[in-house]
């Protein structure tokens, strides 16, 4: 009985219940919700941090975190529309996108791993760094015309559905994230990482190399998006994706995963994610002003912080109460 | 219980019938105990019988659920450490709690510093103060050294720094000998002793039952929470305390099997790391136990975490089974086959947070996989089958660590590394905190293992237990090996002559 109680004030099933809600009252009462349209704009703005949530959870799991993020997608799009510009296939841009994705990650990573920086630091730092080279690359042109089979794909919808096309391969990644993480002896080692660092080295696991690992995996995922929300939304600047950071922590801290490190499921992470792009959708639809809903983003990320703790607390409580009220007080001395 | 009705002394503290339950796990049941002041009390009983969950309840860290905690006669409630510190009770816990970017001088007198005008804080009286502090105690630690870094020793003497600053009348101390050596043990006897004439109450807790004998009147023993006895220890055998404890006799402490010595498993030349240890070299065979010896500071554990990768070693070199180890690569060691029990459970050896079966599990991930896949399923059982063979005592499985008493924990580490099956097996202080039935175990254990001609490397400031378990026994001090003993010749004389540096034996 306490077993199933403690599971079911977990904080991840907390955030899936609320997103589950959230969608029941929006769907009966929000005019407009339930049309394919506004779902499929819904999912379509909520992959890019989606994406982006799958390697920073592993990350915020490991105790470390990336806040470049945003800047490398922003580079990587600027780079993308600058090769374009200059004339060359679509089909080599990409990957050379992704590759520096790789490179931007690397050295976050080897700055964090090789010389003991925090991560917090090294990549504020990187975060200016890297959406300073994406200024100087392009400037402030705006890329728009690439090709319409790659524009379609990533703005378009499956047959009639409201899912966007992209939003398989997300599914897939997903997939694969949630194995690595949760299944995987790598995956399995990074709560220890997290958890306590030292125990973790003393368990034989490579800490440094699996941060490295994560890192690299960050800056790759972060091009990837930087090259999606270039098509998705047609328009390669130097400034695309600023501030998604935020909301990618946000979520992934909303859906569980505890910023010291060592805790959470990459469900409550993507649960997490998708409450925090409902609501902002909900709030447009409601005309609540921008200023408004980036009060109740902020106030969301402290409840994020809190509200595991609390629910862990109250897990514990409730257990030791559980215990109280059984028939120990027959043991209690008649004094 | 037992105290004469006569008018002797009244009781400075007292607790009567209390209980204390967690979640399913009944840890205290009508428990009463009384300290007296000038006594020094023995609180007894195997890992996890409740003598820390009594110690907390004392303190006001924890509530009873039921019974009363007497001060002076008065009831009192704690609601917090605070107020028991307030009425002048001092605790050293189980595990150090200070913290590790502050000075020494500072964790001391944490939150009441002598403060100067404008409410600055007087660095220099409080380093003085805790300069006189570390003089009655009879060490030398620079009271503006950080916290991180201390031994586990010197944690406890700060520790009981920091409680002889609030002048207590009662003292309580958790398993504080458990990291000590022998002299260290005896400079705290001295302390101790001097409290006591002083009318200080003392309530002391160890698995080393000579201790008991050695400093205390007077002792209560629980069994599974419960109260068993409280009773003078003049004409008491430790066998009879024992008795008192498990509920049985128990076997032999030392079983120790005549194994014939196989190939060199461990071979370890000139190590060096500099600044911390010189030149050391020495093999162990299959089937073979080697104690490593010394005073604490001597260099034993950092030659152990040299060899086993945690940290880098400037010089030397290392095998496992012929096989040359990588520099400072401790998963390169596991692949070898080496495994090493860590003096710290805490921090090193366990992830506190984390359940009982994925701290055991966390040694097999590479080999508990199916497809590339943690095999859940193995990875239950042989966390399991570990927890059981060293038997364990949790509620579940899947309980967090942190909630298992000290000696437990001890167990868990043990049975994560034999979990592995190891050809070579440093274990660092293996017995530290454990009750004396699961010592007995542990040495059946680490015996068993020879005989299936596991290398084993042990690392004891427990004299009698090196010289009870080795086959030889290797000293160290002050970062050199300084003697090779064998078994035969083994004393305890000659081990600490040469663990000092008295003479080159
Ligand atoms: N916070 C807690 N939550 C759950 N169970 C606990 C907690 N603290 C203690 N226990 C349980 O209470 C029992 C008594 O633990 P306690 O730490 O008092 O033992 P102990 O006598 O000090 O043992 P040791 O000699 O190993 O230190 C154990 O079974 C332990 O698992
Ligand atoms: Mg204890």
């Amino acid at each position: 009985m306490p077993d199933s109680l403690t599971r079911a004030i977990r904080w991840d099933t907390v955030v899936g219940a609320l997103l589950l809600v959230l969608l029941l009252l929006s769907f009966s009462f929000v005019d407009g919700f339930g049309n394919a349209l506004n779902l499929s704009f819904l999912i379509g703005n909520t992959l890019p941090i989606a994406l982006i949530a799958l390697p920073m959870t592993l990350l915020v799991v490991a105790g470390e975190i990336d806040l470049s993020v945003a800047s490398t997608a922003g580079l990587s799009g600027a780079v993308m529309g600058k090769l374009w510009n200059e004339g060359m296939a679509i089909e080599t841009i990409i990957p050379l996108c992704l590759v520096l994705g790789v490179v931007c990650g690397l050295v976050n990573g080897l700055l964090v791993t090789r010389l003991g920086l925090p991560s917090l630091a090294v990549t504020i730092g990187t975060l200016a760094g890297y959406r300073g080279i994406a200024q100087i690359v392009l400037g402030s042109d705006a890329v728009t015309d690439f090709p319409t089979q790659y524009l379609d794909f990533a703005a378009g919808r499956i047959g009639d559905s409201f899912l966007p096309q992209a939003f398989l391969p997300f599914l897939v990644l997903l997939a694969v994230a949630v194995v690595v993480l949760h299944a995987t002896p790598f995956g399995r080692s990074l709560f220890a990482v997290g958890a306590s660092q030292e125990a973790a080295r003393f368990a034989g696991i490579r800490v440094r190399r699996a941060k490295l690992i994560l890192f690299t995996a960050t800056g790759f995922m972060a091009s990837l998006t930087g090259v999606f929300w270039a098509l998705h939304y047609a328009s390669a600047r130097y400034d695309n994706a600023t501030g998604l950071e935020l909301s990618v922590v946000a979520a992934v801290l909303l859906g569980g995963i505890d910023f010291d490190g060592g805790k959470g499921t990459l469900g409550g992470a993507i649960a997490g994610v998708f409450l925090l792009g409902a609501l902002q959708n909900v709030m447009s639809l409601m005309n609540v002003s921008a200023q408004s809903q980036i009060v109740v983003t902020g106030v969301l990320l402290v409840v994020s912080v809190l509200g595991p703790r609390a629910a862990r607390r109250l897990a514990v409580a409730r257990a030791g109460r559980q215990a109280a009220s059984t028939p120990t007080s027959s043991l209690r001395s008649p004094s | 219980m037992t105290h004469p009705s006569d008018a002797g002394p009244s009781p400075v503290l007292a607790l009567k019938g209390i209980s204390k339950s967690f979640g399913a796990v009944r840890a205290l049941r009508d428990v009463s105990l009384e300290l007296f002041p000038g006594e020094v009390h023995a609180l007894a009983g195997e890992n996890g019988a409740g003598k820390s969950t009594l110690i907390k309840t004392l303190a006001g860290v924890h509530r009873p659920d039921a019974g009363r905690v007497l001060l002076d006669g008065e009831p009192v409630v704690f609601h917090g450490p605070g107020d028991a510190r307030d009425a002048g009770i001092a605790v050293i816990y189980q595990e150090p709690t200070l913290f590790p970017d502050l000075s020494i001088a500072e964790n001391i007198f944490m939150g009441r510093r002598p403060k100067r005008a404008l409410g600055r804080i007087d660095h220099k009286a409080t380093n003085a103060a805790t300069a006189a502090l570390m003089r009655r105690l009879g060490v030398e630690l620079d009271p503006e050294r950080p916290a991180r870094g201390l031994s586990i020793a010197d944690q406890q003497i700060v520790e009981i720094a920091k409680a002889l600053s609030f002048d207590a009348r009662v003292l309580i101390m958790d398993e504080p000998t458990a990291a000590l050596t022998g002299s260290e043990v005896a400079r705290l006897f001295g302390v101790v002793r001097t409290l006591r004439e002083q009318g200080a109450a003392v309530l002391f807790i160890s698995h080393r039952l000579e201790e008991i004998f050695q400093i205390c009147r007077r002792v209560t023993t629980l069994r599974d929470g419960a109260w068993i006895a409280s009773e003078p220890l003049d004409g008491m055998t430790e066998d009879d305390l024992v008795r008192r404890m498990v509920g049985r006799d128990l076997d032999e402490l030392y079983p120790k099997q005549d194994v014939e010595p196989g190939r060199i498993a461990l071979s370890v030349r000139r190590l060096t790391r500099e600044g911390v240890f010189t030149d050391v070299s020495f093999d162990v065979r299959q089937g073979e136990i080697v104690g490593l010896a010394g005073l604490v500071g001597a260099g034993r554990t950092e030659v152990a975490r040299a060899v086993f990768g945690v940290d880098r070693w400037d010089a030397g070199e290392v095998e496992v089974d012929g096989r040359a180890l990588t520099n400072g690569a401790p998963s390169t060691a596991m692949a070898a086959g080496l495994a090493l029990v860590p003096e710290d459970r805490r921090a090193q050896g366990l992830v506190m947070d984390m359940s009982i079966e994925r701290n055991i599990g966390l040694t097999g991930l590479r080999t508990t996989v199916r497809a590339g896949l943690v095999d859940r399923g193995a990875e239950r059982s042989r966390s399991l089958d570990w927890a059981v063979k060293l038997r364990v005592k949790y509620a579940r499985i899947a309980d967090a660590v942190s909630t298992l008493s000290g000696g437990n924990q001890q167990k868990v580490v043990l049975a994560k590394w034999l979990a592995t099956g190891p050809k070579v097996l440093i274990v660092d202080e293996p017995t530290r905190g454990i009750d004396v039935g699961t010592k007995a175990e542990v040495h059946r254990l680490l015996g068993e293992l020879a005989a299936d001609g596991v290398a084993v490397l042990m690392i004891s400031s427990d004299l009698p237990e090196v010289l009870g378990m080795a086959d030889r026994v290797l000293v160290m001090h002050e970062g050199r090996l300084t003697a090779e003993i064998p078994r035969s010749e083994a004393t305890e004389e000659r081990v600490m002559a040469a663990a000092t540096g008295r003479a080159a034996a």
